[in-house]
């Protein structure tokens, strides 16, 4: 195990981070906090409580959760595409590191950011609602693991991507309207039956639902089934990576 | 002593269809400057990116230190130092931060002064602070030589090293070579300069549409380039040379009607004069004369011609 290359790797793309704090923390906390204000206090108000959550406090884990998948998504796509569209990635192919260091070093890296963003954030939405924690592990293991899946995510798409336009084109027309109808700012249950079951084959749904269990033990569907689902997302971004490395795939000619 | 990089049957064919390499086989003796000599296109590029792990080989295969490049890539690579032909360098970190981070990329501890030397060798320690993005393309150029020096290489590439560089830079160059060959660095150039391999190299490999098509030590490679040959059309068809001119080694053809006499310009007397002088003692007239440089293309034809 070659640990200073991922040392390397990791302590490079926390350095980007720092160098751009302004885009990487100040801008989605603004982001957030424009949504608290208008959907917490100035709409959030003349919503009853949804299954006994005040409005403001229903819609905490539903943005944080928001701001986790865009944030994991374009900081390991960033991270790895750079370096392809600059031709420094000549430097890592021919590094005796593996793919599972350089995975580790990128997604270790983009995890970790959009894990404190997401703290910051639930920080930043204590200032406007009350919150309450009731299984804090499992909120934290719920975005752990929703981070690192969405950061693999973002590897595949950072090695997929062709330009700056595919780059963004995920997180904005993928990620961001899964989340708004994955039960982000609603329960699922308000819809008619229909749409549940439609809303069922959305991913995000189970990610919404299992950390808004962790917080205030109301849930869309089980959280077993929600624990499942972020594992089996897991597994597939693990085996998307596992075949790109093992087959050059836009990494090597 | 056994090779330090031995590369056979390698081939690769892109994509595309085509074929960059022709089932190449090549020998890199431990500690020499080789330099790896052909015109664009050539498949020098190709071949450096097999060895390094960049492009993945269709056929063949290759060691490093005796390492196999798949099976041992950790070793192998870890013996290798690149400087790519193009100028890819980061933009915002600086000169220090980015030859730090190849040394820790490769797994070495961290050693700042190592990494000091690097720089003051190729006089980019004033600029250590510097974000890369504000250097000028030569100062670039010096920055991706310091990268792969950084780990302490056994081996070292340079892909067209001197495309686009100025004198300056070409001197540094030259002396931080000629001080790592000093120190046991095997090194191996790529150029289409024939100027370059003469002046640097031990031996020279000449590849040409993905086949190497010579490998000479680079004195034996430039006398056969300093040679010249003289033709003289005879005034009468000879059937044989006479024996008296023996010594000057001629060879008849176009069925006796040419005599061709093969001298070395670099000699202090060519022979020519002598030459001219018996003929005319022997009697043998001729009606015209001109000389021609064996240059390196001609070598080529000869020799891919001598294969088949
Ligand atoms: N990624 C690629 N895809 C398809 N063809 C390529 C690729 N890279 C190089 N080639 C082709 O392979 C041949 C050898 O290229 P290269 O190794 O770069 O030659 P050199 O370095 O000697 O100029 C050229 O004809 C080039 O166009
Ligand atoms: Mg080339």
């Amino acid at each position: 195990m070659n640990l200073r290359a991922i040392r390397a790797i990791y302590a490079f793309e926390m350095a980007r981070t720092g160098r751009t704090l302004l885009q990487s923390i100040v801008a989605p906390v603004i982001t957030t906090s424009l949504y608290f204000v208008v959907f917490g206090a100035a709409i959030g108000t003349r919503i009853a409580q949804i299954e006994g959550v005040q409005y403001g406090a229903f819609i905490v884990p539903g943005l944080v959760m928001l701001m986790l998948l865009t944030q994991s998504v374009s900081n390991a796509s960033f991270g790895i595409f750079f370096p392809r569209f600059t031709g420094t990635i000549y430097e890592l192919l021919s590094a005796p590191v593996s793919a599972f260091e350089i995975v580790v070093g990128y997604v270790g890296a983009a995890m970790t950011k959009s894990t404190l963003l997401a703290l910051i954030i639930l920080a930043t939405a204590g200032f406007f609602v009350p919150l309450r924690i009731a299984h804090p592990f499992w909120m934290l293991a719920f975005l752990l693991l929703t981070a690192a899946t969405f950061s693999l995510l973002g590897f595949v798409i950072g090695i997929w991507a062709d330009g700056f336009e595919q780059l963004q084109f995920v997180p904005l027309l993928l990620i961001t309207p899964l989340t708004f109808l994955g039960g982000t700012f609603y329960s699922i249950s308000v819809l008619p039956p229909a749409w549940q079951t439609v809303t069922l084959f959305n991913p995000v749904v189970y990610l919404v639902s299992g950390f808004r269990w962790s917080f205030y033990e109301v849930a869309d569907v089980n959280v077993a089934v929600s624990l499942a689902m972020t594992g089996l997302f897991l597994a597939v971004c693990l085996a998307a990576i596992g075949w790109i490395f093992k087959t050059g795939y836009r990494l090597k000619t | 002593m056994p090779p330090i990089i031995s590369v056979s049957g390698l081939s690769k064919t892109y994509a595309t269809g085509l074929q960059a390499l022709k089932q190449v086989d090549l020998e890199i003796r431990r500690g020499e400057i080789f330099a790896l000599l052909g015109p664009n296109g050539a498949g020098k590029t190709t071949l450096i990116g097999i060895v390094c792990g960049i492009v993945t080989p269709t056929g063949g295969s290759v060691t490093v230190g005796g390492h196999d490049i798949v099976r041992e890539y950790r070793a192998s690579r870890a013996m290798i130092g690149l400087v790519p032909q193009e100028l890819t360098t980061n933009a915002f970190e600086t000169v220090w931060q980015t030859v730090s981070f190849t040394r820790g990329l490769f797994g070495k501890p961290a050693n700042p002064a190592h990494v000091e030397k690097v720089l003051r060798e190729l006089s980019l320690w004033e600029r250590r602070k510097s974000k890369i993005i504000t250097l000028s393309g030569g100062m670039k150029r010096r920055v991706l030589i310091a990268k792969a020096l950084a780990h302490e290489p056994q081996v070292l590439f340079l892909d067209e090293p001197t495309a686009g560089v100025d004198v300056e830079l070409r001197q540094d160059m030259w002396q931080v070579i000629r001080a790592l060959r000093d120190s046991g660095v095997t090194i191996i150039l790529t150029t289409h300069y024939i100027e370059e391999a003469e002046l640097m190299a031990d031996r020279v490999g000449v590849i040409n549409k993905g086949e190497i098509i010579l490998v000479e030590e680079k004195a034996e490679l430039m006398r056969k380039l300093g040679q010249k040959r003289l033709t003289l059309h005879l005034a009468e068809p000879l059937k044989e040379v006479p024996s008296k001119l023996a010594p000057y080694r001629l060879s008849l053809s176009a069925n006796g009607r040419e005599l061709v006499y093969t001298y070395d310009t670099r000699a202090a007397r060519t022979g020519i004069t002598g030459l001219l002088d018996d003929l005319t003692a022997a009697g043998i007239g001729f009606k015209d004369l001109h000389t021609t440089q064996s240059s390196l293309e001609e070598i080529f034809v000869d020799l891919v011609g001598r294969r088949r």
